[in-house]
Parts: C-alpha cells; sequence; structure tokens
C-alpha cells in the first residue's frame, strides 16, 4: 500500500513520539528520518520498530519523520499504524 | 479468594502514553484506561491503537485494568470494541447505558468478538455507566441485564447536564440516583462505584464525599488524579479497632460454627450472619487471610 496524504500521530509531550508521513512517489522506497531526546542509546531500535510497523503494514514508498521524546516501544507501533493508517485514509485524524 | 477490592479506580486518557505506562504503580485498585471523554474526537484512532498497544505491553502488576469504549450509538464504540475485547482486559466500562437493549446490544457485538477471535472462556467483566436520568429509571433491570456485569456506576457530569442542573459540591442533584444505583446494583450483588470528584486541590471535600458514599454502600470511588489515590484508600480502610474487632467475630463464628452453633453471643451482643458478614468485608479489606483464621481456630 502507499500513502496517499501527509499524516500525522502522537505528541511532543515527553514519553510520546510524533510521527509524521510524507508520500513519495513509487520506487522511491523508505526514507526515515528520526530525532530523539535518546538518539545515542536508542536511534537504531526506534528504527527497527517503525520498519517492522511499516512491514506489517506493507508499506514500502514513504517519507517518514520521528520526532522522539523517549517513548517506549509499544508508543512507537502506535503512533507509527496510525499516522500510516490516517495517510491512508483508512482513518481519520488530523492533518 | 478474597473479593477484589475497588476502593479507587483512576481514570487515564487513552491518549497519554506517559501515564498509561505508569498505569500500574499510582496505587489505585483499578485504572481506567478512557476511550471516550477524556479523548479528543479527532484523536480517538489513536487513542484506540495506543491503547491496545499497551494493553499488550505495559505491565500493569495487580491493578485491574478497565477500558471504557465509547458509546455504541457513536461512529466510534464498535471500533473501539473490535480493538479491545480481543486482548481481554479485566473488564470493559459501557458508558451512558439507558436500558435492557443498550447492553444486549453491546454485549451481543462482545460475544461476536470473542467467538470470531477464539476466545472460548472470556474473562473479561462488564461494567455499565448510568450518566442519563433514562438509565437511573431503568437502572434494575439493567444490574440484571446480563451475567457478565460485575459493577455498575454512576456518572455525575453527564448526569446533571442530562437533568439540566449543576453539580453542586454536596452532591444533593444527584443524591437520588445515587442511592436508587445502590439498591439496584446490590440487589444483583454488583459492586456499585462512585463518580469522580472533579476539584483535584479540595482533599477535604474529596473526604467528605468519599466517606458519605461509603456510608450509603458504595464500594469505590473512580478518580481523576494520582493525589486522590491515598486519600480514598484512607477512608474505605477499616481502623485497626475495626480489624481487631471483625478478627475476634470471625474466630468465634468458626468456633461456634464448628460446634454446631448458628447463633452467640460477643461482649452481651448477639452475633448472627449479617455481622459475620460485615466481619467478612472489613477483613478482606485488611487483606487478611480468612482461611488463616479458620486454620488456627481448628489447630
Amino acid at each position: 500500500m502507499t500513502p496517499k496524504f501527509k499524516a500525522q500521530a502522537g505528541t511532543f509531550e515527553s514519553s510520546d513520539i510524533m510521527v509524521l508521513i510524507e508520500p513519495v512517489s513509487e520506487e522511491t522506497g523508505r526514507q526515515i528520518d528520526i530525532s530523539s531526546t535518546v538518539m545515542l542509546q536508542f536511534e537504531e531500535d526506534i528504527k527497527n520498530t517503525i520498519n517492522q510497523v511499516l512491514d506489517d503494514l506493507d508499506i514500502q514508498n514513504v517519507h517518514l519523520i520521528a520526532k522522539d521524546k523517549g517513548a517506549l516501544t509499544p508508543t512507537i507501533k502506535a503512533r507509527v499504524e496510525a499516522a500510516v493508517k490516517r495517510s491512508l485514509g483508512i482513518q481519520e485524524g488530523t492533518m | 479468594m478474597a473479593r477484589k477490592k475497588r476502593r479507587s479506580m483512576l481514570y487515564i486518557p487513552g491518549n497519554n502514553p506517559a501515564m498509561i505506562q505508569q498505569a500500574g504503580v499510582y496505587g489505585c485498585d483499578a485504572v481506567l484506561l478512557d476511550l471516550e471523554d477524556a479523548v479528543a474526537l479527532n484523536q480517538k484512532d489513536a487513542a484506540r491503537i495506543l491503547v491496545r498497544n499497551m494493553l499488550q505491553s505495559v505491565e500493569f502488576y495487580d491493578t485491574e485494568v478497565c477500558v471504557r469504549v465509547n458509546n455504541m450509538h457513536t461512529p466510534f464504540g464498535l471500533a473501539d470494541l473490535e480493538e479491545i475485547v480481543p486482548l481481554q482486559p479485566d473488564n470493559i466500562r459501557f458508558p451512558k447505558t439507558e436500558s435492557v437493549q443498550d447492553v444486549k446490544d453491546f454485549m451481543k457485538e462482545v460475544r461476536r468478538i470473542e467467538k470470531e477471535h477464539g476466545i472460548k472462556k472470556p474473562t473479561m467483566t462488564i461494567h455499565v455507566m448510568i450518566e442519563t436520568a433514562k438509565g437511573v429509571a431503568n437502572v434494575y433491570e439493567i444490574a440484571g441485564a446480563d451475567p457478565r456485569i460485575d459493577a455498575i456506576t454512576i456518572g455525575g457530569q453527564d448526569l446533571t447536564a442530562d437533568m439540566g442542573i449543576v453539580k453542586t459540591p454536596d452532591g444533593v442533584g444527584i443524591d437520588y440516583a445515587r442511592k436508587r444505583i445502590v439498591m439496584a446494583g446490590k440487589a444483583h450483588g454488583l459492586d456499585v462505584l462512585d463518580t469522580v470528584f472533579a476539584d483535584i486541590n479540595d482533599e477535604e471535600g474529596l473526604r467528605e464525599e468519599t466517606e458519605y458514599i461509603k456510608k450509603i454502600g458504595f464500594a469505590g470511588k473512580a478518580l481523576i488524579n494520582p493525589r486522590q489515590v491515598d486519600g480514598v484508600h484512607e477512608v474505605f480502610n477499616p481502623t485497626e479497632n475495626e480489624v481487631r474487632k471483625a478478627y475476634r467475630v470471625y474466630s468465634e463464628f468458626i468456633r461456634n460454627k464448628n460446634a454446631g452453633i448458628g447463633v452467640f453471643a460477643i461482649d452481651g451482643k448477639m452475633v448472627d450472619a449479617p455481622v459475620v458478614q460485615r466481619a467478612i468485608t472489613v477483613l478482606e479489606y485488611a487483606n487478611i487471610d480468612l482461611k488463616e483464621i479458620e486454620e488456627s481456630v481448628a489447630s
């Protein structure tokens, strides 16, 4: 599946992560930009979690921007899923 | 097994990961992960997904976990059930229940989802919320509408809005509803739980209200801030004198029962079944194991 709309989910609150999705053209692949308050320790973990959710939802082409404030894995998973579903137009939400 | 205590049930907004991940350490008896009034309309989807992920990952220790879903008459109610029911939290709280038909409609969906997910022995119980004048009028029938209902609760804010009155600190406007809901719940053997106390800075007011609702039969109270937990527990916890008296009553009850005597006296006062039942309730609130008392009497 390919994201159709710009979408976001999450907040800039502590223990949360703001995920923004931008549609890209086919064959572009995944571009994931992460900034985090725990970047040095957890960048790879965050990226792996994001990729796992994108795999589960079969999203191959996307630009995903994540601004992390120390979110736990289930929060990261939830925010990525919500943003992707909003970008696919299958769930209501902001943007 | 001792009855589960529900002195304090803390509402946690379903879209707040920081609070959900700490839910197990607030010290309350139960947490209410809220998908309804605490979540903005344009965040319902995100909250539902977050709560589903948190239920699968977060350690809540021995805190009972309840999820308040949206009413089935909204666009969100069924979607909430589809996500939450398969995970079987301890309970689901069903808001704005007005009739037996509401319960039937809701339980039909719950059972369908459980069947679709192969859940043959569901453990999740149901809490019904009474928040409208119509719900108060029908509360006895609602309380008995399904065997999986194990608690009934009053939603004071919505009820006063429905009645067109202002919720005052003395609670006079909802007093009839409180007592009617208590009677209906007790008649069906349910826990009856009180509404929130909205002013988190008024500790004295919270204490007075909790003392009152305890006196008229509520088993506990919904809270909106972790700061309210200790105050409510202090009211519901028995005093040392009450525990000592209850221990004595229960010990004598077991001793007399073993001797084949039904009614007996302590300090000149008759002890019968209701007195023993009250003693058991006190001992359970004090976390005293009845079996240990029985064994110590027998030895």
